[in-house]
């Protein structure tokens, strides 16, 4: 992206919290700088005033589980210059994929009054599996500074810093004391990618895998080593079955513990 | 204390006048660093007074697991390594390497601050010291010096305490780096005696460790004392919970490059890069660029990486060590094969962090055997 005009900046939502959203609200210090830098052209979570497409980058919070929102990601993509994906959600399904496991139209008619209304997609997906994502960021919600980095490298035409590898690799660099060799704790973080900041392991707690799996994630040997350590086959597979159990890496490992096979 | 102290001289210092000892090095204008209890671990900070010592803890290791428990003695130093180690402070995990401004088509480089703290590192132990010696040929040995290591480096003071709890995955005594500090470049070197009255033996390395002991009360130590200290250590070495034959390593390795048992042990390996992140030699860096928003100002920073991720290796058209075996391989070879041709030394120190630290608890002294084995059988089969 060339500096010049402000780019035009729109934020989508789709099946979401929310959360993600406001983590840019929550930009604090660097909110008036992030839109100082961008002209911001829809976004109905800080204004109503809406400006017309197409924008030059569209970032979209949300997994897509309506026929209807499969149709509306695909006229963002045509109005849209980058599109970024932003949150376990847009980029895994998020922790409504759990429906994935089950039968939803069991759900809808125990759960409304007129099911005949209800008109959803048997499951949740993440927005790479419908149009091209241009950048995805991870986690839930999303790393604040993360996001900031993303929008500032598109403006400066540089390559954003958003590593790939191991939730480890930031939680050592810290200095924190391993929570999962020194407290047997189930910690996902050597297979998690990193980006949080380790925020869980730095107040003593094992890491949930928000950010989804890292660049080459070992999830079967971790969740091996889990079960030596004691921890039984039900709390791995709600370990790995969370806001990003729908990711290929997750999804593999908690499933294989699901229907365990017999130990020999 | 008629007698007039010199470099190379062993005293006694009773252990009720460690404090002293702390003081006299405080006094000299060095921020005292040492072991201390934190979050369930032995691990690296600031050290105001004796009471922050890990005094009356030991830890129990082996592969992938590390507990601390309390002694049934009031050790100073009953304990092996931690998590940290001295790399945190004379090679920091992230560090600004320089800050430019826009100046028009041009730009211009802001001044920095350049603080060098003044640290006396208390409690290096004799493997940890090895590894500080390899960071010095690798960061300072050759012709491309690292200024800021280097400064850090110069600015030490260093307070070798020889080991006589070793942990369940140490294996010094294998490689000749422990548990008895043997080699150069530290200040002091303590040896805590807990037979009899508890107390240090103190060899005095330099003009900086002389100066430190000599405000201290001390006395000269009697062959009772030495060899009181050598019992210890060789029941440290007796207790040492692993080894690895360092002899050929090398020819052994680079014999096994295509060995399938890296393939078993990719099935195990997380490629997490903890092994790199706690390895007291490992000195790979990333260096990334910042911008401000608008683009007025840049700055460049370093930061440790990690040979095991993806990114460390790419190039155009992708990473080179793209499959996880590769990676496992690359980083054992490099620590104790390649390294020898590169630096003249191993790579490994025998401290046992990443055996301990790895969260699936790879072992690299098994593996190492395994390889070896394995060797050994095919040049069996091709005789």
């Amino acid at each position: 992206m060339t500096r010049g005009k402000k780019p035009k900046l729109a934020v989508w939502k789709f099946a979401s919290c929310d959360g993600c959203q406001l983590s840019i609200l929550d930009c604090e210090d660097q909110l008036l700088e992030v839109l100082g830098a961008v002209e911001l052209a829809y976004f109905p979570e800080a204004t109503r005033a809406v400006v017309k497409g197409p924008y030059d980058i569209s970032l979209v919070e949300g997994s897509i589980t309506t026929r209807h929102d499969a149709k509306r990601i695909q006229e963002i993509r045509r109005n849209s210059g980058l599109l970024v994906s932003i949150g376990a959600c847009a980029t895994a399904g998020g922790i409504q994929a759990l429906r994935n496991y089950a039968n939803v139209r069991g759900f809808i008619q125990t759960v409304y009054p007129h099911p005949e209304y209800i008109d959803t997609l048997e499951k949740s997906t993440p927005i790479r599996n419908h149009v091209f994502v241009d950048f995805e960021l991870r986690g839930c919600p999303i790393n604040k500074e993360q996001l900031v980095e993303v929008l500032n490298a598109l403006l400066n035409g540089r390559k954003p810093n958003i590593p790939t590898y191991s939730v480890c690799v930031e939680c050592k660099r810290k200095g924190n004391v391993c929570v999962l060799v020194a407290g047997g704790d189930a910690c996902l973080g050597p297979v998690t990618q990193a980006g949080c900041g380790a925020i869980c392991p730095s107040y003593g707690r094992g890491c949930y895998g928000c950010f989804g799996p890292a660049e080459s994630p070992n999830g079967p040997s971790l969740a091996e080593w889990f079960r030596k350590l004691g921890h039984d086959d039900a709390s791995i597979v709600r370990l790995f079955r969370g806001f990003n159990g729908a990711s290929e890496a997750f999804h593999s490992v908690s499933t294989a513990h699901e229907n365990p096979k017999p130990q020999s | 204390m008629a007698k007039t102290l010199k470099i190379g001289d062993r005293v006694v210092v009773d252990r009720e006048r460690l404090n002293d000892l702390l003081s006299s090095i405080r006094a000299m204008g060095y921020e005292i660093h040492g072991p201390t209890v934190g979050d369930g671990a032995i691990i690296l900070g600031r050290i105001d007074s004796d009471a922050d010592l890990p005094i009356g803890w030991r830890d129990r290791q082996d592969a992938g697991t590390y507990r601390l428990e309390r002694r049934e003695d009031e050790a100073v130093f009953g304990y092996a390594v931690g998590p940290h180690s001295w790399k945190r402070l004379l090679f920091p995990p992230h560090r600004t390497l320089w800050q430019a401004e826009r100046e028009g088509a041009r730009f211009h480089l802001l001044p920095m601050r350049e603080d060098t703290p003044r640290c006396a590192l208390f409690g290096v132990r004799p493997c940890e010291m090895a590894a500080i010696r390899v960071q010095d040929r690798v960061l300072m040995g050759g012709p491309y010096r690292d200024p800021d290591y280097a400064r850090r480096r110069e600015a030490c003071l260093i307070v070798v305490v020889d080991c006589h709890e070793p942990g369940g995955a140490c294996f010094c005594a294998s490689l000749g780096t422990g548990p008895t500090e043997a080699g150069e470049g530290w200040d002091l070197a303590l040896t805590e005696v807990l037979q009899g009255h508890h107390r240090f033996v103190v060899r005095i390395g330099s003009v900086r460790g002389l100066e430190a002991v000599r405000e201290v009360p001390w006395r000269d130590a009697t062959p009772a004392d030495l060899d009181a200290a050598a019992k210890q250590t060789e029941r440290a070495v007796r207790r040492m919970g692993r080894k690895m034959d360092p002899v050929g390593a090398k020819e052994v390795l680079y014999d096994s490059a295509s060995d399938p048992h890296w393939e078993e042990i990719a099935q195990r390996c997380l490629v997490c890069g903890n092994c790199t992140m706690v390895c007291p030699t490992c000195f790979c860096v990333n260096v990334r660029d910042a911008t401000s928003l608008d683009g007025s100002r840049a700055e460049r920073e370093r930061v440790w990486d990690s040979c095991f991720s993806l990114e460390y290796s790419y190039i155009h058209g992708g990473s080179v060590r793209f499959s996880p075996y590769a990676r496992y391989r690359h980083w054992m070879t490099h620590k104790l094969a390649s390294w020898q041709d590169q630096f003249g030394s191993l790579g490994c120190v025998g401290c046992g962090r990443c055996i301990v630290w790895c969260p699936v608890g790879i072992d690299i002294t098994e593996e190492m055997e395994t390889f070896r084995a394995n060797v050994g059988r095919k040049k069996e089969a091709a005789r």
